[in-house]
């Protein structure tokens, strides 16, 4: 036991006033642990603090009380012998009644109440003797609000934990309950109070029990919180909202049918408020009291509610929007609003509640009667007014969701709408033997009335909807031959016929609309309860697919005959009807490959494409077909091209090969991909180019080689490692079979032997189109592959790579980038004999030193000393092409191990810098060279520095066509952020260090480069950044052909500016900024520039005032020539600029 | 101020639906000119404020696009505008917003003309003499009265 002086301190710290909260709760904690800790016992605590908890002065009572309640409470799993628990239950039931020291009493009471009945529980005699003091000792609603939640959780946790021992008390209860919740405010004890009668409702379920006579008074304290108007001001951070409040009061209101004589009323009455969300709480509390009350008690409620629905549709309704898409035409233009909804959920309970009726009420009722009626005036969708359009939706709301909830009700609406329907649009039974009566087709030509139209199709639609929900349904409609069944199928024939004229005829795309959805609806019922054979079937995808091919320039009726189709191509995937799918494969994939394959030029081809990709996205099955089928397509188109180079082919193949990889091999792959597919259509455009050994391709279908390439390289990524593994191992095999690359001699190259492997170079000088198209295809390969995937003969690849990079295969590049990405390190192991790991690979490239030695090999010619090489170099002009490419390459690689964050990046970036021009090489130049141009033969070229410089841009951008996700790169976190912090001292040192102006022009734009693509979180924290970024902006605006650098930089400047730090920054350099944007105000090449720089001036007059002021006149004089600009944009940006800084003053 | 209002109870219109603008393309033409025309302008000046309601001028019709003439190879634009009541005394404050807006909004080579759409206020010919009055025009912003009233109403319309 601790000493007890200790403990007294403790006590004494908690109980005084003068201390601190956290110092008090320090303490609590403290006591408590030590009777966690068995140093201290119950008993001892009590004894301890005898004085306190007796002691006369209110202040400190109510302290001592409270700590031993709280100390309680935070041990709610320490286990208590049984006298404790009582005698401790006693004194706080006891301390009930001090209303000056409450509040320990209500933590200790329910502290102890909450307790499991492992650490030892409240018996119930003593939670009735609390629950009866409470009753006679507290006045809840003059407390204050957390004492008065306290109470409340504390008759919540009596009713909900110990309703035996609270039942008896019976009518004294009720009435304690009643009055401590009468006139409640407070939200949080809203949410007990609501619950708590709930709770009370559910302890005394007898209708004739000691309730009844109080659910007068219980209702008139709850109904006066309906409906629940909120307005908590945001500060008070509750986490109450007015939804759980009004759930809350929802189910309180429900909880018990003897509320049923007052609620209903109230909710009736308060449905006609003009408060929208009044409406909406009264439709969902009727909804659940409905359900909770029974059909018995809301009975004689019925057609009050009914007509309170039907007002509710009609006045809720919002008159028809503008937009004219074919979605809003599904509504007859009438959005979708919350009342409607609502309203639209209760009638569906109200019915599924009390089936006859509400259905007698519909159907006897005026309105829609009176519609019926009136509807044959309604001939097409433009001439209804608007009022009829309205009423007509509504009556279209009210029997569809009365279809749709039950097969009687379905049942009901058909017998008494559906014939009545179908006679005004002149459709007769077909007869039992199927022929039709000579003037159906008489009928047939003239237009259906667009009202009926939508009526039918809204029935049918919710009919469809019923039956295709559930299972047990659709079986007992069948086994019981259901009315609407029976009456659907003796229809169907001429509906399917009538639909289809419509089709056929009509111009108006109201009437195309449902045309389509109705036999759309038609076609998908699930197949045993279709009410149509599998002919009429056949004959509606035949209808559509005549639309498809035949009536494209239609685009609304195009476009929703292929979304039909793709639904019923979903729809009968989905329901596995085996019957209905091989129809669709015949009628509809094989029809609309076929279109493809032809050469029929009448209907346009991006249509073509678009309704076959359209189709196959409905079911993998039907995709398998078509990418079969474009497949085949392309591999007609390809040899076409190869064979007779016809241009006609390389342009659709292009198409194809687009239209594959964009929307084909994702959807593929998406949806559960089919290896064999992703796998063959690599493989055989292999075996193609393998077998076409004469290739009359033209130089000018490089697009076709793109198309191509990008195809193969999208095809390749989605395919698994053992895929992969085949297709590089046949790549290879046509790759090394080809004489030109001499895969062999460079597996045996060693460093040393130069000078052969420049000979070996020679022969790629001059490759065959077939060769090209041999070595890309295989780049895009290797630029796909996964990282484990294994290539073969990696050395000679490399070697190949590296000198068909030279000649200016960019791909080659990416290849290789993407190889070092990918490769394994020393640790992973090898156990093949070309196999290389990436260390080695990084030698052979870091050893050819492609970039340096055309270099030095001509620099060495203009020395004249080796005179051997001047064949390699046949011009100057060549050498410095050559060095732009080995740059590119270069960079390409330096990606690649970026993404990885290996430590070789500094060498690549090394290179890079050293090609950028270092002030002693400038200083040694002889001044006689006037301009740089002429110095390329003691220096490089501009031309090549410019491309060093913007290698960092190929380091930093993110690509498309290589490493990236999508072709599995192995990318490390913020490889960006860490690359700029790296380089950013290394650049800035270099550019402080140069003072020539073209050096340092490189020097800005490999800066530009690297920080423009840098996260804006990076850049903030580097200040001092700033003077460089504006002179790189100053730089990048003299080149036009820098203008979109120039965008992406500015575009950084303008974050920065609106960034606190940043701010800071710019606060510093005001003046610097303020010159260079107002130069970028006229900048003439690019609106936006112009555009963001003002914008970026509009920032900047928020500065502090003393910074900004003096510059304010020079802003003002650079931004009324903005108001002249040509753009408009520009201009409205001006007007605002202005204005800021006018009212600077 | 006026104690009591000139109009107490205005007709609010409903505003026309903004000019929404193009997503810059990279294949629209870089250096073709879009020259001022009639709905710029009407974008300055259609959310300048009522003197006496918080309604804006276009709410209130004052102002309609069709009310406005612009001739920019000529540098020139006239805006006709209605007051709300025929006696109405804060034509001329009207007014002048309009015209001090224009000032700021357009390139200086612009001449502005304000005028009271005819038989629409008691006073026509005064007030538009009044307005296109340059030594009054700067007499009238010379008055800090006046300007502040003027800045108030303009407001709403640098958005």
């Amino acid at each position: 036991m601790a000493a007890p002086g200790q403990l007294i301190q403790l006590i004494e710290s908690f109980v005084s006033l003068s201390r601190s909260p956290s110092q008090q709760a320090a303490s609590l904690d403290t006591i408590a642990s030590l009777v966690k800790n068995d140093v201290l016992t119950m008993k001892g605590l009590v004894r301890e603090m005898e004085m306190y908890l007796t002691a006369t002065d209110n202040v400190i009572r109510a302290r001592g009380i409270l700590l031993l309640g709280e100390v309680l409470l935070s041990l709610p799993s320490k286990p208590l012998d049984n006298t404790t628990i009582h005698s401790l239950m006693e004194f706080f039931t006891d301390r009930l009644a001090d209303w000056k020291a409450l509040r320990g009493a209500l933590v200790g009471c329910l502290a102890l109440m909450r307790r499991k009945s492992t650490a030892g529980m409240v018996t119930s005699s003593d939670a009735k003797a609390a629950a009866h003091c409470f009753l006679q000792d507290l006045q809840v609603q003059s407390l204050g609000q957390h004492d008065r939640k306290l109470c409340f959780e504390l008759l919540e946790c009596l009713l909900e934990r110990y309703p035996s021992a609270v039942a008896p008390l019976g009518d004294e209860l009720i009435y304690g309950i009643c009055e401590a919740i009468d006139a409640e405010k407070d939200p949080q004890c809203l949410m007990l109070t609501f619950h708590i009668v709930e709770l009370l409702v559910r302890l005394f379920p007898d209708p004739s029990g000691p309730l009844a006579s109080f659910v007068g008074d219980l209702f008139e304290i709850l109904g006066c919180y309906f409906p629940i108007h909120f307005t908590h001001p945001k500060g008070e951070d509750l986490d109450i909202k007015r939804d759980d409040l009004a759930r809350a009061l929802m189910s309180a209101l429900s909880s018990t049918p003897l509320f049923e004589p007052f609620a209903i009323p109230l909710l009736l009455e308060k449905l006609s408020s003009s408060l929208p969300f009044a409406k909406v709480d009264s439709l969902m509390y009727l909804n659940s009291c409905t359900l909770k009350y029974g059909a018995e008690r809301m009975e004689k409620h019925a057609e009050a509610i009914w007509l309170s629905i039907k007002d509710a549709i009609y006045t809720s309704l919002q008159g028809p929007a503008l937009s004219s898409t074919s979605e809003y035409l599904d509504s007859l233009g009438f959005q979708e609003n919350e009342i409607a909804r609502e309203a639209l959920a209760l009638l569906q309970q109200v019915i599924m509640q009390n089936n006859g009726l509400f259905l007698g009420f519909i159907i006897k009722d005026e309105d829609v009667n009176m519609i019926l009626n009136t509807v044959t005036h309604y001939e097409r969708y433009n001439d209804i007014p608007s009022q009829g359009k309205l009423k007509l939706h509504a009556v279209g709301c009210i029997l569809s969701i009365s279809t749709k909830s039950s097969i009687t009700s379905c049942n009901r609406v058909f017998e008494s709408f559906f014939p009545r329907l179908m006679e005004i649009l002149g459709l007769s039974v077909r007869n039992s033997s199927g022929v039709h009566s000579p003037n159906d087709n008489h009928l047939l030509s003239k237009r259906l009335n667009f009202g009926v139209l939508y009526l039918c199709v809204e029935l049918l639609s919710a009919h469809r909807d019923l039956i295709a929900g559930s299972k047990e349904i659709a079986s007992q409609y069948v086994s019981a031959f259901e009315t609407c069944y029976c009456m659907l199928q003796s229809y169907s024939t001429s509906l399917t016929k009538a639909f289809c004229s419509t089709l056929a005829t009509t111009p108006h795309d109201a009437h195309i609309h449902f045309g389509v959805k109705g036999l759309q609806i038609l076609a998908t019922f699930p197949g045993d309860v279709s009410p149509i054979p599998i002919s009429e079937f056949e004959k509606i995808l035949i209808t559509f697919m005549s639309i498809i091919s035949v009536n494209f320039s239609e685009t609304l009726k195009w476009k929703l005959a292929l979304k039909a189709l793709v639904n019923i191509g979903s729809f009968i995937d989905r329901y596995h009807e085996s019957e209905k799918v091989s129809s669709y494969m015949g009628l509809v994939v094989e029809k609309i490959v076929s279109l493809v394959s032809l050469d029929d030029l009448t209907m346009p081809f991006p249509l073509k494409l678009e309704a076959i990709s359209g189709i196959g996205t409905s079911g993998l099955n039907y995709m398998l077909n078509i990418v079969q089928g474009l497949e085949e397509a392309i591999y007609a188109n390809v040899s076409e091209v190869y064979v007779h180079g016809n241009l006609k082919s390389a342009e659709i193949t292009v198409r194809l090969l687009e239209c594959y990889s964009n929307k084909v091999l994702p959807w593929i792959h998406d949806n559960g991909g089919n290896e064999g597919v992703l796998l063959r259509f690599p493989v055989n455009i292999w075996n193609q180019i393998e077998s076409s050994v004469d290739f009359s391709v033209q130089v000018q279908e490089k697009e076709l080689l793109d198309a191509m390439m990008t195809a193969m390289r999208h095809a390749v990524a989605f395919c698994t490692e053992e895929s992969q593994n085949k297709i590089i191992q046949k790549a290879y095999s046509i790759l090394s079979l080809s004489t030109s690359f001499p895969l062999k001699e460079f597996t045996s190259l060693t460093i040393p032997f130069q000078l052969d492997w420049r000979q070996l170079t020679q022969r790629i000088d001059n490759l065959s189109h077939r060769d090209e198209w041999i070595l890309l295809l295989f780049a895009s390969v290797v630029i796909a592959v996964r990282p484990q995937t294994h290539i073969p003969n990696v050395k000679g690849i490399l070697y190949l790579f590296m000198t068909t990079l030279l000649k200016g295969y960019l791909p080659a590049g990416q290849a290789l980038g993407s190889m070092v990405n990918k490769m394994g390190t020393k640790s992973s192991g090898s156990e093949i004999s070309s196999d290389c790991t990436l260390e080695e690979a990084l030698d052979i490239i870091f050893q050819m030193k492609l970039w340096n030695q055309i270099h030095s090999l001509c620099s060495g010619m203009a020395n004249g000393s080796e005179m051997g090489d001047t064949d390699l170099c046949p011009s100057v002009a060549n050498n410095r092409l050559h060095q732009i490419h080995a740059i590119a390459g270069l960079s390409w690689i330096g990606k690649g191990l970026l993404l990885r964050g290996h430590e070789k990046i500094r060498d690549v970036t090394k290179i890079f810098l050293d090609f950028l021009p270092s002030n002693n090489r400038m200083d040694a130049l002889p001044l006689k060279h006037h301009s740089l141009e002429n110095s390329f033969e003691h220096d490089l070229h501009p031309s090549v520095m410019k491309s060093a410089a913007d290698a960092f841009r190929i380091l930093m951008s993110d690509s498309e066509v290589c490493l990236n996700r999508e072709f599995h790169a192995i990318i490390r976190p913020l490889y960006k952020q860490r690359f700029f912090s790296t380089m950013m001292p290394i650049l800035q040192h270099l550019i402080m260090k140069n003072d020539s102006s073209f050096s340092r022009s490189m020097l800005y734009r490999a800066f530009a480069h690297i920080i423009s693509d840098t996260p804006l979180i990076a850049i903030l924290s580097e200040a001092k950044l700033l003077p460089i970024l504006l002179d790189c902006l100053s730089m990048l605006n003299k080149d036009i052909q820098d203008k979109h650098s120039l965008y992406r930089l500015l575009l950084v400047l303008s974050g920065i500016l609106t960034d606190k730090n940043g701010q800071k920054a710019a606060i510093e350099n005001a003046r610097l900024v303020v010159n260079c944007l107002t130069g970028l105000i006229a900048y003439p090449h690019k609106m936006l520039v112009r555009e963001t720089a003002i914008q970026c001036l509009v920032a900047m007059s928020e500065l502090p005032h003393a910074r900004i002021y003096p510059m304010r006149i020079q802003v003002l004089r650079a931004i009324s020539k903005a108001l002249d600009d040509p753009k408009s944009a520009v201009r409205r940006e001006a007007v605002r600029c202005r204005q800021a800084w006018a009212s600077l003053a | 101020m006026v104690s009591e209002l000139i109009n107490a109870n205005p007709t609010v219109y409903e505003k026309k639906e903004r000019r929404a603008r193009s997503a810059p393309s990279d294949y629209a033409d870089e250096y073709a000119v879009e020259p001022i025309d009639q709905p710029e302008v009407f974008d300055h000046i259609r959310d300048i404020k009522d003197p006496e309601h918080p309604y804006s001028l276009e709410e209130l019709k004052v102002i309609t696009e069709d009310a406005i003439e612009v001739d920019d190879k000529q540098s020139y634009v006239r805006v006709t505008f209605t007051p709300t009541v025929e006696h109405c005394s804060m034509a001329t404050i009207i007014g002048l917003c309009l015209r001090v807006k224009l000032l700021r909004s357009l390139p200086s080579r612009y001449k502005i003309d304000i005028r009271v759409a005819p038989g629409s206020h008691a006073s026509e010919a005064a007030v538009n003499k009044q307005l296109n009055d340059k030594e009054r025009v700067a007499a009238a912003l010379e008055n800090p009265n006046l300007v502040d009233m003027v800045d108030e109403c303009l407001a709403p319309s640098f958005g």
